[in-house]
């Protein structure tokens, strides 16, 4: 019933074999949040669940997001191990509260008495023509603030594999799902059973230019990274998969490798990650650098609903070839 | 950013030196200007001057080690970006290069060029919007900058550096000077009796520590003479005249143990008499105690030369590479000397000029004499 390693499956699957591994690997673990239950979630990821694990663990909540998170957060303090389901980031602003107020410092206030080791999923990010209430990327919102961990899955192995060390960290951690890439099929491999929340990873390695990117924008880097390679131009990218911490080592040591680099973020431009980014660059790899730093960001709208304007407004592949070959100068 | 803290040359003659001991240490906050460390030249025990404000990072060569000029001696972490891939300390010229507009160049390219000892200036960018990148530096590699002084200047000479490091040093710089330099020579005999009555006059009516020796006037004479006859306070480098940034005036002294240095009294013309005769005053005893400051040795932009004391008559002097002019001067004695058709006991002195040719020519040195003499005629006004 279980496909294994190697076997091809959706991101969604990966998130729900790993939903579904750990309630039945740890009695503590329950899930809830809006329509996770008789409707299966509104990304259908817990589908089925509710029939396998019954009401007790499989919680349908009202429509009060700072209400169940605010539980969530309780239970977690309480000894159990809740994994809350937040529909978009958008709708997680009304729990921003219990999250930033609640979640990240009680354990700091309490001296270290009440740890909070809730996970809480959340769907993020456009290209689903969900228009600008459903499709915003306020990853680094939370990867502001210290007492959490942010990770973004952008592949199966990460989608099926950080959940297990999310509900073993004693802090909370926010996990952002793209929904975009919940359709994504991909092969599932061993090395989803080993994957930890701090570490960036290498996703394509290459020598001329440094892609750090994040969650759905990984994809389109891959691709923008074939175009230049046809051209001559071998592309490194680097897949953050923790928004906070952000591991330097990694960035620095493929920047200092490569010494261009551009940075692709589905957030906005401003007060963005990919800003954080480029000053921990500028900050430690100054002298390394052989090009100014270029950034592919959203563009500075709400995200709009018709799908002309909707891509426009995201990074894509073709802007990105554009930002790394205007770092690449002439000498490409 | 990290900036390099190089053995300045102290002097063209100077081509190591032994730190003797360090004034700072990792974490202190230095500035321009601060002497940091002392070195053993040829010249005595040399207090060096750091040349950029920041905070020491590294001291790289530990006391009692023996390095040639341009080796690193500490690193220091500065708050700018210096334009100028290694702070050449020394005359003039050098620093002001600095200024104007910046080469466009990536940070990596900038370190590359600097470990390369590539000359950014002269490279052609192909990176973005231009600017010049790693590979565009490594392209232009050459083999680094050739060592100031050609080995030859040592060879065929017996090991004079055994003889001692102030001979040596001395060799090394009047045999370029004679090597390099086409001298002419011009002398002047002056009836400086004026003078001599005015400064007697003078020193009679204040205490002993602000009389003025003749020696001031002749150093400060020279100075505004410099202003107003180009070709003389300058340097000849690369194969061309570069007028020095002021009238630094270096006056020779002589040491107790055999030897001479030529530290400069800093923007001569500017000072006025008892503030020169002071600094002049101050800079023999250091020259003599052997701790004279870097800036000192290196910024002459011309020497007087006095054998005042020693009797003589006459002095032809030889420039000090790089400058280009020299002045020297005798003994002011009492000799017959033809006033208004009569002889007469007059003081006279003996003023000479070794000018380079490559830069001036007799008409002008002697213009350039003859303006010292005429501002010594009128002491009032110095």
């Amino acid at each position: 019933m279980t496909p294994g390693p190697g076997s091809r499956i959706t991101y969604r699957e990966a998130v729900k074999q790993a939903i579904r591994e750990a309630l039945a690997q740890d009695p503590r673990v329950f899930l809830m949040g809006e329509d996770v239950g008789k409707y299966g979630g509104c990304f259908a990821v817990s589908k089925g669940l509710l029939d396998e694990f019954g009401e007790e663990r499989i919680r349908d909540t009202p429509l009060s997001e700072s209400a169940f998170v605010g539980a969530g957060i309780g239970a977690a303090m309480a000894g159990m191990r809740p994994i809350v389901e937040i529909m978009t980031v958008n709708f997680s602003l009304l729990a921003i509260d219990q999250i930033v107020n609640n979640a990240a410092t009680i354990c700091h206030m309490s001296g270290g008495q009440f740890p909070v080791p809730v996970v809480i999923r959340m769907a993020t990010g456009a290209g689903r023509q969900l228009a600008a209430q459903h499709s915003h990327s306020l990853e680094a919102w939370y990867a502001h603030v210290p007492g959490l961990r942010v990770v973004e899955p952008a592949t199966i192995d990460d989608a099926r594999g950080m959940l297990r060390p999310a509900l073993e960290s004693p802090d909370p951690v926010i996990i952002f799902e793209p929904i975009s890439l919940y359709n994504m099929e991909g092969e599932l491999t061993e090395a989803a059973a080993g994957v930890d929340l701090s570490h960036a990873r290498i996703h394509r390695p290459g020598r001329d230019v440094t892609l750090v990117t994040y969650g759905a924008s990984l994809w389109r880097c891959v691709t923008a990274a074939e175009e230049l390679a046809a051209s001559g131009i071998e592309a490194e990218i680097v897949d953050l998969r923790s928004l906070r911490p952000l591991d330097d080592a990694a960035i620095l040591g493929s920047v200092r490798r490569t010494r261009r680099v551009v940075i692709v973020d589905e957030g906005w431009r401003t007060g963005s990650l990919s800003a954080e980014v480029a000053m921990r660059i500028v900050e430690q790899g100054f002298y390394d650098l052989d090009a100014p730093i270029g950034r592919v960001c959203t563009e500075e709208v709400p995200i709009p609903y018709p799908k002309h304007l909707e891509d426009a407004a995201l990074p894509d592949p073709a802007r990105i070839v554009a930002a790394v070959r205007r770092t690449m100068g002439n000498a490409q | 950013m990290l900036s390099e803290f190089r053995l300045p040359a102290l002097g063209a003659d100077m081509e190591e030196g032994t730190v003797v001991q360090w004034n700072v240490a990792p974490g202190d906050a230095v500035r321009r200007g601060q002497v940091v460390a002392v070195v053993e030249t040829d010249k005595g025990a040399i207090d060096v001057e750091i040349f950029e404000d920041g905070v020491m990072r590294e001291l790289v060569v530990q006391p009692g080690t023996k390095v040639p000029v341009g080796t690193v001696l500490a690193r220091l972490e500065t708050a700018g970006e210096s334009a100028s891939p290694s702070p050449a300390p020394g005359p003039a010229g050098a620093a002001e290069t600095a200024a104007g507009s910046r080469a466009r160049i990536s940070p990596a390219a900038r370190v590359r060029a600097r470990e390369l000892g590539v000359e950014v200036a002269s490279l052609t960018g192909t990176g973005p919007g231009g600017a010049i990148t790693i590979e565009d530096v490594e392209k232009a590699k050459r083999p680094a900058q050739p060592s100031r002084e050609p080995p030859a200047a040592k060879a065929g000479e017996h090991d004079m550096a055994q003889a001692g490091g102030m001979r040596a040093a001395i060799a090394t710089a009047m045999s370029r000077s004679k090597r390099e330099i086409p001298h002419y020579y011009l002398s002047l005999t002056k009836d400086v009796t004026g003078a001599v009555d005015w400064l007697a006059a003078r020193n009679a009516s204040v205490p002993v520590t602000e009389r003025l020796l003749f020696t001031a006037l002749l150093i400060k004479a020279v100075a505004l003479t410099c202003r107003d006859v180009q070709g003389f306070s300058g340097f000849y480098r690369d194969g061309r005249y570069e007028p020095g940034p002021s009238v630094h005036v270096g006056v020779a002294v002589a040491l107790r143990g055999g030897g001479l240095v030529a530290p400069a009294i800093m923007d001569t013309a500017d000072k006025p008499l008892p503030a020169l005769m002071e600094e002049f005053r101050q800079l023999v005893m250091r020259a003599r105690g052997g701790r004279l400051r870097a800036s000192e040795l290196a910024a002459p932009s011309i020497i007087v030369t006095s054998l005042g004391d020693a009797d003589v008559d006459a002095v032809f002097p030889i420039i000090q590479p790089p400058q280009v002019a020299i002045v020297g001067s005798g003994a002011v004695s009492s000799r017959p000397w033809v006033v208004d058709g009569k002889v007469e006991p007059r003081q006279l002195i003996v003023l000479s000029l070794g000018a380079d040719h490559r830069v001036t020519d007799g008409r002008l040195g002697a213009q350039f004499l003859a303006g010292i003499a005429e501002r010594l005629a009128a002491p009032g006004k110095l």
